[in-house]
């Protein structure tokens, strides 16, 4: 019976996010009003319970640990107070984006309960504190004006925080980033990475002559290079594509951007001469079947497990994802590739591009061109560590070691990235309310680009 | 038109200075879906191209897990036969059973618990352990708590020309390998020494111990490497067609079953003088001063690359069967007797009997190399298609034109030359007999046979055949290529 029940619900569960990832395109089309707006946002929160439902009820059949509906029930009452909190205290809040940070966090918890519940609490537990955090985020962005004053302040503590970590991390942790203080774990280029995004849109909102242009392109280069050195190489690759993009959109120069991704080509053929560890990755890449033993285990054990897994998926419970080594963090898409199916995985990522999408839209939408600048680096930064992480498990591109922001395991990366979310509906709430007045105010003019693009809530 | 231009124009200077900057936004917005979408697209490619290769590899210990929920399916012929089938007692044992033994001992191969799979055992080991039985019927096993049927794997194997070429092989060791040239279905497949896949667990470790030497678990039809003999002149008359593409009938030589240059010697066997011969003739009377000559008059470097083309030296386009590399190359540096040894098939060259039977079929075929597959399709317990596996096309190994030569010549050897023992039959034979020296022994040598035959009113077959040590190919190779053709046009 239980089996048949598994069978059922892996379809179920397909269709419900299937039916959610659509209402996240659909929901652009221009001929909607507000209020139908607003319903499709409510029937996207109906899919994502049910199918958040169906997946314990299955959890809990596989593993008969009643303990996991006492879970359930807390997360159930977390997301509703998110939605609902974010309904009250912030009325001109992108339901988009609370949607789908809490479908992101949802299959997060899904798919971290099947692999280690011990991990499923603990990522629920940064959840819950990073969530109260992020709800006093917007109202600081409201209040707190001198942020963008802060310029050089960020790229002193970014650059000393990755400092610490390529010097005291390198020595206990090889080439992973973290280092650990009364117990608790960090991983601080996941932080630097917003204050980067501030710094860079510091300097380039001050001003665009080439002086102001090279000294913001040492002191990023020198963020990067220190991430090179303590071998992270997705953070690393991060970093200079925010850069690059950013850079471009502030000086609306395309040379600037096609000649760092030049010389950023330049310096990757070095990296692949010099560092053993690039070499390796990208042997893995090229060929994993070859080096299966050694270099390629990884890559192939996630190869095993989405291939294994189909279009439909095995069902959650039934495949072999702790067969991945770290599969909690970055191969984390591997293994809801295998249990949930790939067509549950290709809406995923249909999801995080939503999500995308929203933040370089809500970019467009902002005036002021500081806010403009941070929210398009904050949307660089999601978009392409989305980009990287998949492309890595996949075998599109070779695997750089990033998590998939909201989904895997880790608790500097949850926060960060909830932290990205409150900045975006911050700067989203301030426009908003801004384009309220204007339009109270009634001075006949219209508002221009708020119509060209669409407003999106 | 004209008249809207400037009022265009007006309108972008008027526009605030954001609407510009909003540019580069969509710029980046753009090539982050496109980023997007290759990462989608190349998911989906990966499910549907390249996800077999991953799911059937042997590292996959995913399937390991599917055998406890799933009885594993049987393995067909073309032509019905099981050629594997589980049998479960009363207890509930399960027993893997080959009803023909060590007939299909290599291509079908065994599974075990312990040592694994191999053959069509363990390429098709995650179809077999799949169920596509009736959905109900999926039910109610599960409600009974049952084992459901896994899907049989159906191959182009075809049991008449097995049993035939398993026969004919005898108590020899070597191998028989068939094809069909325009699809490239493998029809037979032998290899001896073979084992019992019924016994192979228990015997196991005195079959990996190989106390005699034979490496009895090689499946010598994909992964033996053997040194041509004549029949490697294919390959040197198709280099010299093609280094002299107007003028090769016009090449002519005068054979006094010696050839002699510098300090080199070499002997037409058993040293026959031919007389005058042309290109047709030296091959159909496999001359060997002859080739050797034409070796000495070509360009080395595209004499390699001709055997590049046609495969040597890189993996064989064949998905499934586990195959060798074969070896051929000659460079500036090679020596007199080297080339001389080269050009007749001696010397370092090294080939499988599925590459040899792979270049044979292209010709057959006019130039066009099909894979070589041996899993036809998959279907459910009941008979219901699952998977088919069409034939894929490699492309063209060599020009129709070269194809038509080849055929010619391969031709001429059956009705005048070595091969004549298959002339006058209700089909049409081409072919190339070899008799391969291998060893320090002067007149130790393996019996080659490369071919194919026609008739009108059947799909073409192809053939290599060797057998080790047992002598000259048209004596001891053509009458088992022969027993099979009878075998395959008999009605």
């Amino acid at each position: 019976m239980s089996n048949i029940f598994c069978e059922v619900s892996k379809y179920v569960m397909i269709v419900l996010f299937a039916l959610y990832t659509y209402e996240c395109f659909a929901v652009f089309r221009r001929k909607h009003t507000k209020e139908q707006q607003n319903i499709i946002f409510y029937r996207q929160n109906v899919w994502m319970f049910a199918l958040h439902l169906d997946a314990y009820l299955v959890l809990l059949d596989q593993t008969k640990n009643w303990g996991i509906i006492l879970f359930y029930g807390i997360q159930v009452i977390f997301f509703i107070s998110v939605i609902v909190n974010y309904k009250v205290l912030y009325k001109n809040a992108s339901k988009l984006l609370v949607n789908n940070m809490c479908m992101l966090l949802a299959i997060g918890f899904i798919i971290l309960t099947r692999l280690s519940v011990e991990r499923a609490f603990k990522q629920f537990g940064i959840a819950v504190a990073a969530m109260f955090l992020a709800l006093v985020v917007p109202f600081m962005i409201k209040k707190i004006r001198f942020i963008r004053k802060m310029t050089w302040f960020y790229a002193v503590i970014g650059l000393v925080a990755l400092g610490v970590v390529a010097i005291a991390g390198a020595v206990s942790y090889g080439a992973k980033l973290s280092f650990t203080i009364g117990g608790i774990t960090l991983q601080p280029s996941e932080f630097v990475k917003i204050i980067f995004v501030f710094f860079v849109a510091g300097m380039l909102h001050k001003s665009t002559e080439f002086k102001q242009v090279v000294i913001t392109t040492i002191i990023a280069a020198a963020h990067v290079i220190i991430l090179v050195l303590s071998k992270d190489l997705g953070g690393a690759l991060i970093f200079f594509i925010v850069y690059l993009v950013m850079l471009y959109v502030a000086t609306a120069k395309p040379l600037y951007f096609l000649g760092g991704l030049a010389s950023g080509s330049v310096a990757a053929v070095i990296a692949y001469a010099f560092f053993s560890h690039v070499q390796v990755r990208v042997m893995a890449w090229q060929d994993p079947l070859s080096v299966i033993d050694n270099e390629g285990y990884q890559i192939c054990q996630s190869l095993f497990a989405i291939g294994t897994g189909g279009w439909f998926g095995v069902g959650l419970n039934q495949g072999m994802p702790n067969k991945i080594p770290v599969v909690e963090q970055d191969f984390v898409f591997s293994a809801i590739s295998e249990e949930l199916g790939g067509i549950f995985a290709l809406c995923l990522i249909m999801v995080c591009m939503s999500c995308f999408l929203m933040f370089i839209n809500i970019a467009m939408q902002l005036k002021d061109g500081f806010y403009k600048l941070v929210a398009l680096g904050l949307g660089t930064t999601y978009g392409f560590q989305v980009f990287l992480t998949i492309g890595g498990v996949i075998k599109f591109i070779p695997s750089t070691g990033v998590t998939l922001p909201l989904v895997s395991y880790g608790g500097s990366s949850l926060l960060s990235t909830i932290i990205i979310f409150a900045i975006i509906q911050g700067f989203y709430i301030l426009k908003e309310s801004e384009g309220k007045r204007n339009e109270k105010q009634k001075t006949g003019k219209q508002t221009g680009i708020s119509t060209k693009t669409g407003k999106i809530r | 038109m004209k008249n809207k231009k400037p009022e265009n124009k007006q309108e972008s200077v008027q526009k605030p200075e954001k609407s510009v900057r909003n540019r580069e936004f969509a710029v980046i917005t753009y090539c982050f879906i496109g980023l997007f979408l290759c990462l989608m697209g190349y998911f989906v490619y990966f499910q549907i191209e390249k996800s077999e290769e991953f799911i059937n590899n042997s590292y996959n210990s995913r399937q390991e897990t599917f055998a406890e929920q799933i009885i594993r399916g049987e393995i067909h012929s073309a032509d019905g036969e099981i050629l594997a089938k589980t049998e479960t007692d009363s207890e509930g044992n399960e027993t893997r059973v080959y009803p023909y033994g060590n007939m299909f001992s290599h291509i079908v191969g065994y599974s075990t618990k312990q040592y694994g799979q191999s053959g069509v055992e363990s390429w098709a080991n995650f179809n077999l352990l799949r169920s596509n039985a009736f959905f109900l019927e999926k039910t109610v096993d599960d409600l009974t708590n049952q084992k459901s049927i896994g899907d049989n794997v159906i191959t182009t194997l075809n049991y008449d020309l097995q049993s035939i070429a398993y026969q004919s092989l005898g108590e020899y060791d070597g191998a028989v390998i068939v094809m069909e040239p325009a699809t490239g279905k493998i029809l037979a497949s032998v290899s001896k020494p073979d084992f019992n896949p019924n016994t192979v667990e228990a015997n196991w470790e005195a079959i990996v111990a190989d106390k005699e030497g034979e490496s009895a678990l090689l499946n010598r039809a994909t992964q033996g490497l053997y040194p041509p003999g004549s029949t490697f002149k294919i390959i040197t008359a198709l280099a010299y067609i093609q280094q002299n593409p107007t003028d090769y009938t016009a090449y002519t030589y005068s054979c006094t079953g010696s050839i002699q240059k510098n300090e080199s010697k070499l002997n037409c066997f058993s040293g026959e003088v031919h007389g005058n011969v042309n290109l047709e003739t030296s091959f159909s009377e496999s001359c060997n001063t002859s080739f050797a000559n034409i070796g000495l008059n070509m360009n080395l470097k595209d004499f390699t690359q001709t055997g590049e083309a046609l495969l040597f030296n890189q993996p064989l386009p064949v998905s499934k069967l586990e195959v060798s590399k074969s070896r051929f190359s000659l460079d500036k540096n090679a020596s007199i007797s080297e080339i001389m040894e080269t050009s007749i098939g001696q010397g370092k060259t090294l080939v499988t009997p599925l590459h040899m039977l792979m270049i044979t079929s292209a010709i057959a075929n006019d130039g066009l190399l099909m894979e070589p597959y041996v899993i036809d399709h998959t279907e459910n317990y009941e008979g219901a298609a699952v998977k088919t596996y069409e034939p894929v096309s490699y492309g063209e190994l060599m020009t129709i034109e070269e194809a038509q030569v080849l055929q010619s010549y391969m031709q001429k050897v059956v009705e005048e030359g070595t091969g004549s023992k298959l002339k006058g039959m209700s089909y049409q034979a081409a072919g190339k007999t070899g008799s391969a020296e291998y060893g320090t022994n002067k007149g130790d040598s393996h019996a080659w046979f490369v071919g194919y035959a026609h008739r009108d009113d059947k799909e073409d077959i192809a053939i290599a055949v060797i057998v080790e040590g047992a002598g000259i190919g048209s004596a001891h190779a053509v009458p088992i290529a022969k027993s099979i053709f009878d075998m395959y046009y008999r009605y």
